[in-house]
């Protein structure tokens, strides 16, 4: 079993954001980077249990500068096998599936994982639009995947609840919450991860379609209104009659 | 400009996230809608101020539905694709913007600004203005967000609509019904009750359950919660769990911590009830209640039910 997982670099979830040149850029001082979360703790934990069980390979893809090294790295310290690092900057999510895509085309992969969403633009576009390029299944918000009788068996969250669903031959899926569970990288792995192949391969032109003007911050709250512990009528009482959520 | 807006279907009727995108998309200019499969009357769409409807086959896999709408949007002649951005719009959005060789903005918040379509990014921490750099658009609005528009009291017709869809190649195994207990799920829920490890135990999650039965909203709860296995994965919001904007969301025993605020911020009126009055969500709430979540949501249970 070969698996491609996708994984993007994102700021960490404790990140306090702002932005700098007239709100249009994400200001990245003193930031720490990190490995999406969804790409690696659902993603890539349950690619690497698949092939713990039943051999194979997991290579780990991102499109991005030198700045993406550190986090391919941490990658592959958990366990992932090869990286390969798309040599462009990341502009939207139609030139990173485009890039993807193209990387992608010249191997054959049994499958191809993301996470639902990157914590900093959280459009859950790649893994579709990655699936279109590719013509091959998208299955979005899976909660697990297992294979068997040459089929891949997957749970996903649907409008109307939850769905067991097969799929033969390759596909796309973005895992959500469910998939596995976070690893930590041992030192065994982060000293093995220093000589794994991280590969470069140059971008192949592939196009954005949209573009950000400007960053703002959500406006501050105006301050708590406190309602006696002993008094939760009252707190009704505002619910309904001066938010008039109720 | 001319748009088409894609309607998921429930048991026939247009689900609430589709309208509001259908009224979205009414809002920008004329469109017509696409339903895949059976549909009761109009659906509910006409209300939206939309007349035409085509009716493609059912059962259609995310590969088909995109190919669905792409075909619908080249007989019309529309350069915008709208739906939302629910469990069906992350599949089935992007594979329709590469067939279109269009941009996508997933995810809008409230009515375009111009050009510019407002969404949030960091988990809900910014908002960013975004651009489409291409003459065609996929939009998908974020449920709850931009709410319905006011009904029109108009009709739509059914025109039956057939496309090269190809094959199917995902086959559905089983299909369970939602686990929230016939309440709304989170990401579209309008009122959430969520808790923490405040609540001291999963033993203790009666109380929760009873207040949310009282309000009428789904449960939720924090990610130790979760991790721990007091409360099923799927009732996990905040960052790397399930962003919600709820019209009210209480949330008992919760400190506040910033991934969880990221994914619950968008809430409309935030309630807090916590016994630590320096609980760094009380921050970010609009009502709170200083005390034992214990003895507080009891009381609260029993003032919602004498409504």
């Amino acid at each position: 079993m070969e698996f491609l997982v996708c994984i993007s670099k994102a700021p960490d979830t404790t990140t306090r954001i702002a932005f700098v040149e007239g709100d249009t850029r994400f200001n990245e001082d003193g930031v720490q980077f990190i490995v999406n979360p969804y790409d690696e703790w659902y993603a890539l934990v349950r690619a690497l249990e698949i092939v713990e069980a039943q051999g194979g390979k997991v290579v780990i893809a991102s499109v991005g500068g030198a700045d993406c090294d550190p986090i391919l790295r941490k990658a592959l310290a958990i366990g992932a096998h090869e990286a390969v690092r798309i040599d462009a900057q990341p502009e939207d999510a139609a030139q990173v599936a485009a890039e993807l895509a193209a990387y992608a085309k010249g191997q054959s992969f049994d499958a191809i994982l993301c996470g639902k969403e990157t914590i900093d633009h959280n459009s859950s576009a790649v893994p579709a639009m990655l699936a279109e390029h590719l013509d091959v299944p998208c299955i979005a918000l899976a909660t697990s995947l297992d294979f068997a009788d040459g089929k891949a068996v997957m749970t996903r969250e649907t409008a109307s609840g939850i769905e067991k669903i097969a799929v033969s031959g390759s596909f796309v899926l973005s895992a959500a919450k469910g998939m596995a569970e976070q690893r930590i990288p041992n030192m065994r792995g982060i000293m093995a991860a220093r000589t794994k192949p991280l590969q470069v391969v140059p971008a192949q032109g592939g196009a954005s379609g949209t573009r950000i003007e400007r960053f703002a911050l959500p406006p501050e709250k105006a301050g708590v209104k406190l309602v006696d512990a002993d008094n939760p009528a009252e707190l009704v009482r505002l619910l309904r009659e001066e938010a008039k959520v109720i | 400009m001319k748009c088409i807006a894609f309607i998921q279907t429930k048991e026939g009727q247009a689900t609430k996230a589709s309208l509001e995108a259908a009224g979205f998309a009414a809002g920008m200019g004329e469109t017509v809608a696409v339903v895949s499969g059976e549909i009761n009357g109009d659906g509910g769409i006409g209300n939206t101020g939309i007349s035409r409807v085509l009716q493609g086959p059912g059962h259609l896999d995310d590969s088909q539905i995109g190919k669905l709408i792409a075909a619908a949007a080249d007989q019309e002649g529309a350069t915008v694709v709208v739906c939302a951005q629910d469990h069906l719009g992350k599949a089935v959005a992007g594979r329709v913007a590469v067939r279109m060789n269009a941009g996508l903005i997933a995810g809008v918040t409230a009515a375009p600004q111009g050009d510019s379509y407002i969404r949030n990014v960091f988990s809900g921490k910014a908002t960013a203005h975004v651009q489409g750099t291409t003459d065609k658009l996929v939009i998908t609005t974020t449920p709850n967000a931009i709410g319905m528009a006011a009904a029109t009291g108009g009709t739509a017709a059914l025109e039956a609509f057939q496309a090269d869809l190809g094959d199917r190649k995902v086959e559905v195994l089983e299909a369970a019904a939602p686990s929230t207990g016939g309440r709304a799920p989170l990401p579209e829920a309008e009122l959430v009750v969520s808790a923490g490890r405040g609540m001291k135990g999963p033993e203790n999650w009666g109380l929760i359950e009873d207040l949310a039965d009282a309000v009428g909203a789904t449960t939720a709860c924090s990610r130790p919660v979760s991790d721990i296995g007091w409360r099923p994965h799927h009732e996990h919001v905040g960052q790397t769990g399930i962003a919600i904007r709820p019209n009210l969301y209480i949330a008992v025993g919760i400190s506040g911590a910033i991934q969880h605020l990221a994914g619950v911020n968008g809430s409309k009126v935030i309630v807090v009830i916590n016994k630590d009055p320096e609980a760094p969500f009380f921050k970010a709430a609009d009502y709170g209640i200083v005390g034992d979540a214990f003895e507080v949501v009891p009381k609260l249970t029993e003032a919602f039910k004498s409504l």
